[in-house]
């Protein structure tokens, strides 16, 4: 991979720091007038997600990380690895579960995620924001409580426990945003 | 996106025009001449942290300036007397909220002045244009010790270090004392003064002499050096001139040495600026002024692009 100097740090530039993939957040360029210039560099750890802020003297280079995202088929799982793949070249990419990660309780099959991908192989998988899920299990629905108040958890066909309305019941499907894992609506059509 | 729209609105170039007139009408006033230096010259600055940007000319390379000071010098040698330049001057790679590569500085020297005197006049023109008419003094180790608890002129480096770390600054590579001074400045220093208004540092190390005479003070060698901070953005650079062509040809020598440790461009030394030390620059004071930043203060503005036609990224 190329390097790229500090003045090449454009928000969304994929670096390597100590080891790990980061991406570039924001950069700032500080210099006193007879001095040292720096640049101010805040960066997110692809693999844990941290935030890090560091400086670097103007002019130094850090080495380019091999990511790329890309959408994938969720297909199935081992227990081991999760298995996806590139709808356009049928090639199949195996996550494990750090690479998964919370992503997991959303996991439907032939359900598009992003996957970043780091020297070929999954570093992160993230849902999309909304996804459609059927449920599974939750205490009975009170018919014709559509009103206000109140809600129950529902277990639902990936796994994932959310919070519904006490009008629904098992074998809908509803619509959640996996970023708060909410509930949003009932799905268009079960 | 639109991209042929100047950056400042039409309210800040008017602003920028009347700052212009302003300025000439502040120097007029004090009777020091203007002066128009070329922005093209043969030689260039050998300060190692700042880099220039190279013309190629049918007479072979130029440089474009980065300060009209050398030129100034030759003219006050020559009899000048008080001389003012408000220009463009240009320096490579320097490019942030607070920093483009072609900005307009307004230069001044008085005759016979050390810089405690120049420090007023600045306090002057600050209190014209920014309406700040209060400010204090701090010498840069009582700054440091205030901010950071380090003792600068005993200081070692790694106390410098472990300050930087402190203050929750995380550093790739590796600094010297300067770097670390630097870095203290810009992190800690600058963001700490930045709700006391008009802020003169004076006494400088005196490895950050530049161009500035080496005097004692408090049993300390430092450099006769003041700059001006107002709210934390560093405005103004003086120095009482350094004008022994001996020392200031060590001075070069050093930078250029500097500039070869670390793989820069060695710069050829201005010969003429050290013939017309020879001959006699006279004693006197000078500073440089970012009239940009000064208009951004003044209206209020937080980044160089909004108060200037068009930003580098727009030219």
């Amino acid at each position: 991979m190329p390097n790229f100097s500090t003045n090449e740090f454009k928000p969304g530039l994929k670096v390597m720091l100590d080891n790990e993939p980061c991406s570039i957040l924001e950069n700032e360029y500080v210099k006193p007038g007879k001095g040292q210039a720096f640049n101010r560099v805040k960066l997110r750890n692809l693999r844990s997600g941290r935030v890090l802020e560091k400086t670097f003297k103007s002019g130094d280079s850090l080495e380019g990380a091999d990511v790329l995202d890309i959408d994938l088929e969720y297909s199935y799982t081992d227990g081991e690895f999760w298995y996806f793949m590139d709808p356009n070249t049928f090639e199949q990419h195996s996550a494990d579960k750090a690479a998964v990660a919370d992503a997991e309780k959303w996991l439907k099959e032939q359900e598009k995620f992003e996957v970043t991908l780091f020297n070929g192989a999954p570093l992160t998988v993230t849902p999309p924001n909304f996804i459609e899920l059927e449920i599974t299990e939750t205490d009975p629905g009170l018919k014709g409580d559509t009103a206000q108040g109140g809600s129950k958890p529902a277990t639902l066909s990936t796994g994932a426990v959310v919070r519904v309305p006490l009008f629904l019941s098992e074998g809908e499907v509803i619509r959640v945003d996996t970023r708060s894992g909410e509930y949003v609506s009932r799905a268009s059509k079960a | 996106m639109s991209e042929w729209e100047p950056s400042a609105g039409i309210y800040e170039l008017r602003a920028r025009a009347a700052m212009l007139a302003e300025v000439r009408a502040f120097m007029s006033l004090r009777s020091v001449m203007e002066v128009d230096t070329p922005s093209l010259g043969q030689f260039a600055i050998t300060d190692p942290n700042i880099e220039l940007f190279e013309v190629a000319t049918p007479d072979g390379t130029r440089f474009l300036q980065s300060s009209p000071e050398y030129a100034m010098k030759r003219l006050l040698a020559s009899g000048s007397g008080d001389i003012f330049q408000l220009g463009r001057v240009f320096r490579s790679g320097e490019h942030g909220g607070r920093h483009n590569p072609e900005f307009v500085m307004l230069e001044w020297y008085r005759v016979d002045w050390t810089h405690y005197q120049l420090m007023r006049e600045v306090a002057e023109l600050i209190a014209e244009t920014l309406r700040l008419s209060t400010w204090q003094i701090w010498s840069l180790d009582a700054l440091l010790d205030h901010f950071c608890q380090i003792n600068l002129h005993d200081a070692a480096e790694l106390e410098l270090k472990v300050a930087a770390e402190n203050a929750g600054i995380d550093v790739v590579g590796d600094l010297d004392k300067l770097d670390y001074l630097d870095l203290l400045m810009t992190h800690v220093v600058e963001p700490g003064i930045a709700s006391w208004g008009l802020v003169f540092i004076i006494d400088f190390l005196e490895q950050q002499a530049a161009l500035s005479r080496i005097i004692e003070r408090s049993g300390n060698s430092v450099a006769a050096r003041f700059e001006a901070y107002v709210h934390g953005v560093e405005l103004a650079n003086g120095y009482w001139e350094e004008s022994d062509p001996n020392i200031l040809m060590r001075r070069f020598e050093a930078d250029n040495d500097l500039r070869a440790s670390r793989g820069q461009p060695v710069r050829k030394i201005d010969e003429r600026l050290i013939s017309a030390s020879r001959a006699g620059v006279p004693d006197c004071a000078g500073v440089a002024v970012g009239f940009d930043r000064l208009l951004m203060l003044a209206q209020g503005r937080s980044e160089l692009s909004q108060v200037m036609p068009f930003s580098w990224a727009l030219a």
